[in-house]
């Protein structure tokens, strides 16, 4: 095995069953381990809701540490279309000229201090830099803002001893009532002011619904987007050719993209609330319990992905779920999209090889189930091309 | 070359023309409007969705087991449904019209 290899530890479980049981704060879940299944309790929006209790359907679950809910991701029809609408054109974005050279910009500063040191801890000294340098884009707000974020740490409300940490939440959420506060008294182009002016209904959006979208924002694009970034340098560590196979066949860099955030699912799983007695894969879901659609699980589904526990950077058909399916796929799938894409092309363009030094994984606890997601660090050495 | 036809979901219609790559490169190259293909053309995020004109469905073909797929879950769905980034642009599709299915 490789140290970049993320095993597949649903693969008997996926087989056997279909299903598998996560005892989370005495709201258990049943975690839909085959990618049909998933994609069609994901789409499924009606018997499968999103707008259950704030944090509920996050895993594990947020109830008891977030009352804001947040917008438009647990939020049902019709008012979730209205809200996606609404932020639909901002999160698009990352695909415009001005924004990817922004970007690369970025990326091509931090690749320059990493070039020059003799070790990195990728996850603290790249992946947490690069991922809160690029959310300044995506809010549209100055650039040493990210300095803040980067002193939270990796994880916004995760802490070492417990997966859900109240006072590390608080961090983020007051952070947030501030910063709309500022916009408020002073508006700009800035995401938060964009998003106050909104109006859904025929009224303005409120703060508690601005603050809704903000807390999405920040917390859905931090650990995935670290996570990406993190195994993508450890995968590149570990396959020299395929670092060569981007610098000589760029074309193929949107085609990888899609293959790593299969292969790594950055985010395991998401929840759904079941609004009555149902069933999926044979397995009776009574109502308001609540199911997970598992990404991971389903992206090394065999009966869709040949061989795939391999990152084939020539797949084609690839009908993956990193993010997600259905009227709540990832919002910020754009930026994380045109990170990735641009990551690559930086790399290949000026790194020869990585050598990892040390590393410690990330293993995730889902009782059953134990998944490697990423690192908690990992130590390389950046060496430049010749 | 062969020139293709996209009408749009609010009734423009606007003709293209191509020579390769896939349908769905050729709608974004030209801001066709419903085809946003997200993923670069690895059939996972099904936002090039079109249907084909009846009269062309033998050209473009039917569509593979894994679109079919990710076909059925979108909303819209009809019996000429395709994913635009399945369909290689060529000669033979000349004429091609297609509606933009969302």
């Amino acid at each position: 095995m490789k140290k970049s290899d993320l095993p597949d530890p649903f693969e008997h479980a996926r087989l056997e069953k279909g299903h598998g049981h996560f005892n989370d704060q005495d709201d258990a879940v049943t975690m839909l381990l085959r990618l049909k299944d998933v994609r069609k309790t994901a789409k499924d929006w009606e018997t499968f809701q999103s707008g259950a209790a704030p944090g509920r359907i996050v895993v594990p679950s947020e109830v008891s540490i977030r009352d804001t809910r947040q917008i438009p991701f647990e939020v049902d029809p019709p008012m979730h279309t209205d809200y996606r609408a609404l932020v639909e054109a901002w999160f698009k974005r990352p695909d415009e000229e001005e924004y990817r050279e922004k970007l690369a910009k970025i990326i091509n500063e931090l690749v320059d201090e990493m070039l020059t040191r003799d070790s990195v801890e990728v996850v603290e000294e790249f992946s947490l830099k690069l991922q809160s340098r690029a959310l300044t884009l995506l809010l549209n707000i100055p650039y040493d803002e990210s300095e803040i974020w980067i002193s939270w740490g990796t994880h916004v409300f995760r802490s070492e001893d417990s997966p859900v940490d109240g006072k590390k939440a608080a961090i983020l959420y007051d952070y947030i009532d501030e910063q709309i506060d500022r916009a408020i008294e002073n508006p700009g182009d800035d995401l938060y002011s964009v998003l106050l002016a909104s109006e859904i209904e025929g009224r303005k959006m409120t703060k508690e619904e601005v603050k809704g979208v903000m807390i999405l924002t920040f917390a859905g694009g931090r650990d995935t987007v670290i996570n990406a970034v993190t195994n993508s340098i450890a995968y590149l560590a570990d396959h020299p050719a395929s670092l060569a196979r981007l610098h000589n066949e760029p074309e193929i860099t949107t085609r990888a993209v899609e293959e790593l955030i299969r292969y790594f699912s950055p985010l395991t799983h998401m929840g759904r609330v079941a609004t009555k007695d149902t069933e999926v894969c044979e397995h009776a879901v009574k109502a308001n319990t609540r199911v997970s659609l598992c990404w991971a699980s389903a992206n090394r589904d065999a009966a869709t992905f040949n061989n795939p526990n391999e990152i084939d950077l020539d797949r084609k058909m690839n009908p993956h779920v990193g993010f997600g399916f259905g009227i709540h796929k990832c919002l910020g799938a754009t930026h994380a999209r045109q990170i990735l894409r641009i990551l690559l092309g930086i790399l290949a363009e000026r790194v020869g090889s990585i050598d990892i030094l040390d590393y410690e994984e990330n293993i995730e606890d889902w009782e059953e189930f134990q998944r490697k997601v990423g690192y908690n660090n990992i130590k390389v050495k950046f060496n430049a091309k010749n | 070359m062969a020139k293709i036809t996209f009408i749009t979901r609010n009734g423009e219609k606007i003709t293209v023309e191509g020579n390769d790559g896939s349908l769905m490169e050729l709608a974004k190259q030209n801001n066709i409007k419903g085809i946003d293909g997200d993923c670069g053309g690895v059939c996972s995020c099904a936002t090039c969705h079109v249907h084909v004109d009846p009269a062309y469905f033998e050209k473009t073909g039917t569509a593979s087991e894994i679109e079919n797929d990710m076909l059925e879950l979108d909303d819209n769905v009809g019996e000429y449904s395709r994913l635009s980034c399945q369909i290689p642009v060529s000669d033979a599709l000349d004429g091609l019209v297609l509606q933009v299915a969302n």
